[in-house]
């Protein structure tokens, strides 16, 4: 089903943009320039998070301090390769995508790592980042109980994450 | 908050590898690291390209306005204290655009949609309700195409690169309502 999605999205917008007279190629170009423009901007920032990530997990760390907690986690179904993610996914959206990355490279997309971590990556945005940037930009400095619920659904996103992949993906 | 989690990461890899013995690996991996970072930036780029291109059709057209008019009935209900109009256009343009996956286009929305909930707000340094639902919605973001996932996924040669655009939007939404239901139980407890 979900192969189904991306072609019908892009048959029908194209085709509306066709109906309401839109010049589609031309504004596809316009778009796509946009979208070069928008990568290019990101390129720094992922070194950086990259370059970081790369070096806090290849470490060892996780394995050697987090695994020492290993029975609490395996209580609660949560692996404890997603924990550096799901922790940094409300603060930076680059560091969990690198996090992302080498969870695709060292136990594969489709894994139930892999795919967990898709489907969380997916599934929240950056909360303290949309939070800053957004009461910034309208000088508010008390966000009162803003926080509590952004991180709350957050972590039942992670949760059901959790349990959707288990289920749906029958392992 | 970035600058000490980039340290807090960096450091904490470094001064680890020292005491377990790694930091042969750690050399190689800070040079490997940034080919990684670039190669992970060249990756998603053709899917973001094109889909760039494809939601430019989209918002040109008047598809997005559309869209976003379709969630003005619920976001009415969501947003019982707002009676600024411009704002509920401007929070269901950005909520629209977050879905498509057009986050570039969807902060400007998001900004404005600030600026007129601002202009309702009694104690202009203090959130509004309406400014905290709206980003309780936002940063629990639903996303219907989460277009550097099914890169990324796509780049490291996965059977189905897009098998967890279904999962991903059942887990954003739990996590919507969840965040929902707190702001709710907020709202009621201050009353």
């Amino acid at each position: 089903m979900s192969s189904f999605i991306i072609p019908l999205i892009i048959v029908f917008i194209i085709g509306y943009g066709l109906f309401k007279k839109v010049n589609i190629y031309e504004t596809f170009l316009e778009g796509a320039k946009d979208g070069l423009v928008t990568t290019f901007n990101i390129t720094a920032s992922v070194v950086a998070m990259m370059f970081a990530v790369q070096i806090f997990l290849s470490s060892g760390f996780i394995e050697g301090v987090l695994g020492k907690f290993s029975a609490f986690f395996e209580l609660i179904h949560l692996p404890i390769e997603i924990l550096p993610m799901a922790l940094l996914r409300p603060i930076s959206g680059t560091a969990s995508l690198a996090i992302m990355n080498n969870i695709f490279l060292t136990h594969g997309p489709d894994s139930f790592l892999g795919l967990l971590a898709s489907t969380i990556q997916g599934c929240t945005d950056t909360t303290i980042y949309v939070l800053a940037l957004y009461f910034g930009s309208v000088h508010i400095t008390k966000s009162r109980h803003a926080l509590v619920c952004g991180l709350f659904a957050d972590l039942t996103g992670i949760i059901a994450s959790i349990i959707i992949v288990k289920v749906m993906f029958g392992f | 908050m970035i600058n000490y989690i980039w340290y807090f990461l960096i450091l904490i890899g470094i001064t680890y590898s020292f005491f377990t013995g790694n930091s042969a690996l750690i050399n190689n991996k800070i040079i490997e690291a940034s080919s990684e970072g670039i190669r992970l930036v060249i990756d998603m780029l053709p899917i973001l390209v094109l889909w760039m291109g494809i939601m430019n059709i989209c918002e040109k057209s008047g598809l997005l306005t559309k869209f976003a008019r379709l969630l003005k009935p619920l976001l009415k209900k969501l947003f019982p204290s707002v009676k600024n109009d411009d704002a509920l256009g401007y929070i269901a343009s950005n909520i629209a655009a977050n879905a498509i996956g057009l986050g570039s286009a969807a902060t400007p929305f998001g900004l404005k949609a600030m600026q007129e909930l601002q202009k309702e707000n009694e104690k202009k340094d203090t959130a509004s309700d309406a400014m905290i639902t709206f980003l309780v919605l936002n940063t629990s973001g639903v996303t219907i195409i989460p277009t550097t996932v099914i890169a990324l996924r796509q780049a490291s040669n996965s059977i189905n690169p897009t098998s967890t655009i279904i999962t991903g939007l059942i887990a954003t939404f739990i996590a919507s309502f969840c965040g929902l239901m707190l702001d709710y139980f907020f709202r009621r407890r201050k009353k």
